[in-house]
């Protein structure tokens, strides 16, 4: 019993021998239970609370025409005020192309230049480097994640506003480039890609960084042992040695950033002009929580979010089957008292 | 001599290409900082002499009347940082320990959901919880406000202290489990005082998104109000329609990143360690 108790973390369980507290007490069992469930209580209401319930309020809106207009008359609960209509209205909208576009182009570019990029690149460089000054630079990439949204997206209002305030206006334009007019305005993609990107790549930085340091020295003593130059090491022996983190990192950045509108709902609102950089998300919060516009659109704006439920859920079933989460939700070392 | 240049430049290329890359953020900050004590800036210069008058929001509020003192401010995004550190630490490691040890109906599900909700679109969730608060009567609340904030939380705090449960040798435990210790008691003396630093960990993390948060404070009170955080406060004041006191919104938020810095300099193994894997739903 000693032997299983220390070394046996999950797989085929069988029964223990030995249990410390009478086994043929059902009482003691109930009681075992119950404490079990009184550690989880606290943490099961707040996940109900905030996420079960929402999610099927969310469902029940998409079906509904809930309105500014309707809302507190509108019994949006009862079945017999459910269709579908919002789901066609979806299809239907005269802007559906372009948020679908948007959202694709967003969500590829970002992810190729920075979440993946410049998360493999930076994490490269600094393992390359002096372990030291390679720790300090990805704290530095670490800075944007870490400032509050608010004041990161003023700082980028400023380096992208129009002269004589404009950061960046006042190098381009001595150099030649562009009218020194807000660059928000005249490239609102470019400044939407990297201030999302530069956040979003810390979390690719941290996992291919410790992927990378975990690989053995000696393959790499071999490899240069060899005769390969820094770029063949690289390709031929770092990069298989991490596929799985990179393919976690794709996978889950895609998930991330198709769900993600906060900093672009400070930067641009989804402008200039008519839904230049609205995205998906985006749409959803705006028809439905924003409060602006004056016509909030629970029940259309819900239809949008949903899709993007649907969306997360078989993710995030992919993630289970292709990166074996089943393997991380093993059964507990002891279970005796 | 040709081979030595050459050598020198190929193994400085690497700090040449990362100092490149961190420049945009820490002109960003540069900025903010020279902003806050200038009358006004172009570019990063400062135009019409330095001074320290932006920072006579410490005294009254810089806004106009009407709007609520920094103080008031300070204290509502302090109450709901450290409300979240608290709430987020317990219940996740009560509920991380229970997946850790013990065995019931509902583990496995329950573990692999909070795997799903972690990855969950925040603004699914938002749209419904609008309704949740408005039923509690917790809509235009910090205590509504702190609640959401936690509950965001949980699925990547509990899958954290699970981590850290798992890897915590339990012949300790065991021996106290045997000499008639309960759970609970288990719990709180013998285990939690070795993860002290994953606690640490995870509670600082938990203030700095809550003291950060823009969106949900934004999404569940009306505007610069009583109920206003830091960042919906220096939110409401760079709008396009009034004319933006630059100063004083920089000399803001520069105070807002006081704790935050304080945390990114003394802090920097556990922030790196726990950061890359904490943001719910943001790019």
């Amino acid at each position: 019993m000693d032997l299983k108790l220390s070394t046996e973390r999950g797989g085929n369980q069988t029964p223990s021998p030995v249990e410390v507290s009478n086994p043929a007490s059902i009482v003691g069992r109930l009681r075992s239970k119950l404490g079990a469930y009184g550690f989880m209580a606290p943490a099961v209401v707040l996940i109900v609370l905030f996420f079960f319930i929402p999610v099927i309020i969310l469902f029940i809106l998409s079906f509904s025409e809930l309105k500014s207009a309707n809302f507190g008359t509108l019994q949006w609960w009862l079945p017999a005020n459910w269709s579908l209509d919002n789901y066609f209205r979806i299809f239907n909208d005269s802007f559906f192309s372009k948020f679908l576009g948007n959202t694709l182009f967003y969500v590829l570019t970002t992810l190729a230049l920075f979440n993946f990029g410049s998360a493999l690149a930076i994490a490269l460089l600094t393992t390359h480097i002096n372990r030291r000054a390679g720790f300090i630079f990805r704290l530095m990439w670490l800075l944007p994640r870490l400032t509050p949204s608010v004041i990161y997206i003023l700082m980028w209002r400023r380096i992208a506003s129009r002269l004589p305030h404009g950061i960046l206006n006042q190098f381009l334009v001595p150099l030649g480039l562009g009218t020194g007019d807000d660059l928000l305005q005249t490239m609102p993609w470019v400044f939407v890609i990297v201030v999302n990107g530069l956040i979003g790549a810390s979390f690719g930085l941290v996992i291919f960084t410790s992927a990378i340091e975990a690989i053995p020295r000696d393959f790499l003593k071999a490899s240069k042992v060899d005769g390969a130059s820094t770029l063949q090491t690289i390709r031929f022996v770092i990069l298989p040695m991490i596929r799985w983190p990179i393919l976690f990192v794709l996978t889950y950045q895609t998930l991330s950033l198709l769900t993600s509108f906060e900093q672009i709902l400070l930067l641009t609102g989804g402008g200039p002009g008519l839904f230049k950089t609205e995205v998906w998300a985006l749409r959803a919060y705006h028809l439905a929580l924003s409060t602006e516009s004056g016509n909030t659109q629970w029940g259309y704006g819900a239809a949008w979010a949903v899709v993007l439920v649907v969306i997360g859920v078989v993710a995030a079933i992919i993630y289970m089957r292709v990166f074996k989460f089943d393997e991380l939700v093993q059964e507990p070392k002891i279970d005796l008292l | 001599m040709q081979i030595s240049v050459r050598n020198r430049i190929w193994s400085s290329a690497p700090y040449l290409l990362l100092a490149i890359s961190v420049v945009p953020v820490l002109v960003g900050y540069f900025w903010l900082l020279i902003s806050s004590f200038s009358t006004r800036t172009e570019g990063l210069l400062p135009v019409g002499g330095l001074t320290l008058k932006n920072w006579s929001f410490l005294r009254e509020t810089p806004f106009g009347r009407g709007y609520p003192s920094i103080w008031r401010v300070t204290l509502n995004t302090f109450l709901i940082a450290a409300f979240m550190t608290v709430v987020v630490v317990l219940v996740s490691s009560l509920a991380g320990y229970a997946l850790s040890r013990l065995n019931f109906p509902g583990r496995r599900q329950f573990l692999s959901l909070t795997l799903i909700l972690h990855a969950f679109p925040s603004v699914t969730l938002l749209i419904g919880i609008f309704f949740v608060l408005r039923t509690l009567n917790l809509y235009n609340t910090i205590v509504g406000v702190g609640l959401v904030m936690v509950g965001f939380e949980m699925p990547f705090g509990i899958w954290l202290m699970k981590g850290f449960f798992d890897n915590v040798s339990w012949d300790m435990e065991r021996a106290a489990l045997i000499d008639g210790a309960s759970r609970l008691q288990v719990w709180w003396q013998i285990i939690i005082p070795t993860l002290k630093p994953g606690i640490a960990a995870l509670a600082i993390f938990a203030f700095v998104s809550g003291w950060n948060a823009w969106l949900i404070p934004k999404t569940f009170t009306i505007g610069a109000g009583q109920q206003a955080t830091l960042s919906v406060y220096l939110q409401n004041f760079q709008g396009d329609t009034v004319a933006v006191d630059w100063g004083a919104v920089t000399a803001v938020g520069l105070f807002q990143l006081i704790p935050v810095a304080l945390f990114f300099i003394f802090t920097q193994d556990l922030l790196l360690s726990i950061y890359a894997g904490g943001a719910k739903g943001g790019a």
